[in-house]
């Protein structure tokens, strides 16, 4: 049984801020996968945070972490307001249709 | 010991901001006017409150006030109050003036402000994500526009993405030191022992997550699209204030906490700015649309202030910050003549409209050719003083290279400069624009005579930048 130390959940933390920055690049469907991946990023943030905080004995990033829940709430919010706003004018929130600025 | 006085101009600032927004909704008819005047009195307050500040640390070491904050909170100040006042009249020809449009430059402001006096990676975050929030809403304020939803929808996306880099930089230069305090960070790399690699990663992402905000390439991709989009107002707003309130939590972060590792991230800021300046002389040649071509511009001047930084020391610092002041006035007077192009009550922007304006509005398009003339640098405007600084401090400090580059650089972008003012001076005339609002022409006036005539009286503008620089380098 081998104990579960930082490298882990920084490994963890990696993997889920390399999924969501894939998630945003590479997702050519739908808008609201892309606010799925920018949560993602912000979450694997709050998990280092978390894990530093204990690794360290320091309540810092704690604290951080739930500062960083409380604008994340607010970020998707704001968000999700301006995909109603596109889908209203547009018709469709398609990421292939995010195309009306080019060059 | 919380000291909590010293950040009175901040929390001044918010709490007017949330009467101003109380008046709004709570009066039945339209305030619009009323909420501006507000507005901008409570920024002339905020602007007194920071001239007459103390300094020193508040909150435990999150904020701190100083000479370099202070520069920098009335230099954010003045460009929310010059994007007010510029929005007023075109919002309400356009049928969007709501009188949140102010409430929300506000409380970016504040986000700002925040970022400027930011001690702590903490309050960097938080200031940041205030001003960010602000300006989603901001860029997608015309509701009813396609291209201002898709300006905001871009910018929320990508904007979100450089701030979880930036966080997940916090995270990692958290943990692999122990601290998230500015100086204290300052103090244990003096050390090189104690610079990690894990640390010197962190840096690197909280560098490509403010590089974003300034628009440095290659993290430009949102700029031209969302300043295209953005109504023309909040275009002035995200060219003005942000790119100040960035680059000083850019030049607090490298210059003073990670200052030890210059090694680490001098080449770094070098190429983002070489890269800068190059993409933002070409890419602006092939534009039509002068939102646009104003944004491939905004890409390269950063391009010029990020060598202040890389230079790294306190003439390249004063440099940066003498050229933002330049940058912000004579770029607010140049969207000032943009906001005055309008036909038949429709806002135009290519650069075709301003064919012959010369004979239709002289006025205009002397100040127009004025902020074409100091955006190229052509000297004795203001714009010629600003690179001067900078290529000055770069010369000094032996990176020939970079100033090099500059002029080169400076002389292709000429190019699609003085094309505007060819336009303007030697096309045949078109149909005249509609009368503008006096608001605009006290604007540009204004900054037309700050950018002709810089060069008459440099010294207070160089000396506070002087002595702010002064703070990073003690």
């Amino acid at each position: 049984m081998m104990a579960v130390g930082l490298g882990h959940y920084l490994t963890v933390s990696a993997i889920l801020l390399v999924l969501g920055i894939f998630g945003i690049f590479l997702n050519r469907k739908n808008i609201i996968i892309i606010l799925m991946s920018i949560e993602l990023i912000l979450l694997a943030v709050n998990l280092n945070f978390v894990a530093f905080s204990a690794a360290l004995n320091d309540m810092a990033g704690q604290v951080m972490a739930m500062l960083v829940l409380t604008v994340a709430a607010a970020e998707a919010a704001i968000g999700l307001a301006i995909v109603v706003i596109y889908f209203r004018n547009r018709g469709s929130i398609q990421v292939e249709d995010v195309n009306l600025m080019k060059g | 010991m919380t000291n909590w006085t010293l950040a009175l101009p901040e929390i001044v600032l918010a709490v007017l901001g949330l009467g101003i927004l109380l008046v709004g909704v709570l009066r039945k008819q339209d305030s619009t006017l009323l909420c501006t005047m507000f507005t901008l009195g409570a920024l002339l307050i905020t602007a007194l409150l920071v001239l007459t500040r103390s300094t020193g640390f508040a909150f435990h070491g999150q904020m701190v006030k100083d000479a370099f904050s202070g520069f920098n909170q009335i230099l954010i100040l003045s460009g929310a109050a010059l994007s007010i006042i510029l929005a007023l009249d075109w919002n309400r020809a356009q049928g969007i003036a709501r009188f949140e449009f102010p409430v929300l430059i506000l409380f970016s402001s504040v986000g700002m402000m925040v970022m400027a006096a930011a001690s702590n990676l903490m309050t960097l975050y938080l200031g940041l994500e205030l001003q960010s929030l602000a300006l989603y809403v901001l860029a997608a304020f015309a509701r009813d526009d396609l291209r201002s939803s898709e300006a905001g929808l871009k910018y929320f996306v990508l904007s979100g993405l450089a701030s979880g880099l930036l966080l997940y930089g916090i995270s990692l230069v958290y943990g692999f030191s122990g601290t998230m305090d500015l100086m204290a960070l300052r103090d244990l790399l003096a050390h090189p022992a104690n610079a990690t690699a894990g640390l010197v990663v962190g840096i690197v992402f909280v560098l490509v997550g403010l590089a974003f905000k300034v628009s440095a390439v290659p993290f430009h991709m949102w700029t031209p699209d969302v300043y295209e989009g953005a109504p023309t107002p909040v275009t002035v707003f995200f060219s003005t204030a942000p790119k100040v309130a960035a680059m000083a939590l850019l030049l607090r972060v490298m210059g003073t906490s990670f200052a030890s590792l210059v090694g680490a991230w001098q080449l770094l800021v070098i190429i983002v700015s070489i890269a800068s300046m190059i993409l933002g002389a070409l890419a602006a040649i092939g534009q039509s649309n002068i939102k646009r071509l104003m944004a491939y511009s905004s890409i390269g001047h950063m391009g010029y202030a990020l060598i202040g930084l890389a230079v790294g020391t306190a003439a390249g610092v004063r440099g940066t910050l003498v050229y933002m002041v330049i940058y912000v006035f004579m770029t607010a007077g140049a969207f000032g003549c943009i906001l005055a192009m309008r036909r038949q009550g429709k806002a135009v922007e290519q650069v075709s409209d301003l064919s012959g304006l010369a004979s239709n509005d002289p006025f205009m398009a002397m100040a127009m050719a004025v902020f074409m003339f100091s955006l190229a640098g052509i000297p004795l405007m203001s714009g010629f003083f600003a690179k001067l600084y900078i290529f000055l401090a770069s010369v000094q400090a032996g990176l020939w290279t970079l100033a090099i580059i500059g002029v080169l650089t400076s002389v292709v972008s000429a190019f699609y400069y003085i094309r505007v003012v060819k336009v303007m001076y030697f096309d045949p005339a078109g149909e005249r624009f509609d009368p503008r609002p006096a608001s605009l022409t006290v604007v540009v006036a204004a900054t037309g005579l700050f950018t002709a005539f810089f060069f008459l009286f440099p010294a207070p503008i160089v000396a506070a930048a002087q002595s702010a620089a002064g703070v990073l380098f003690h």
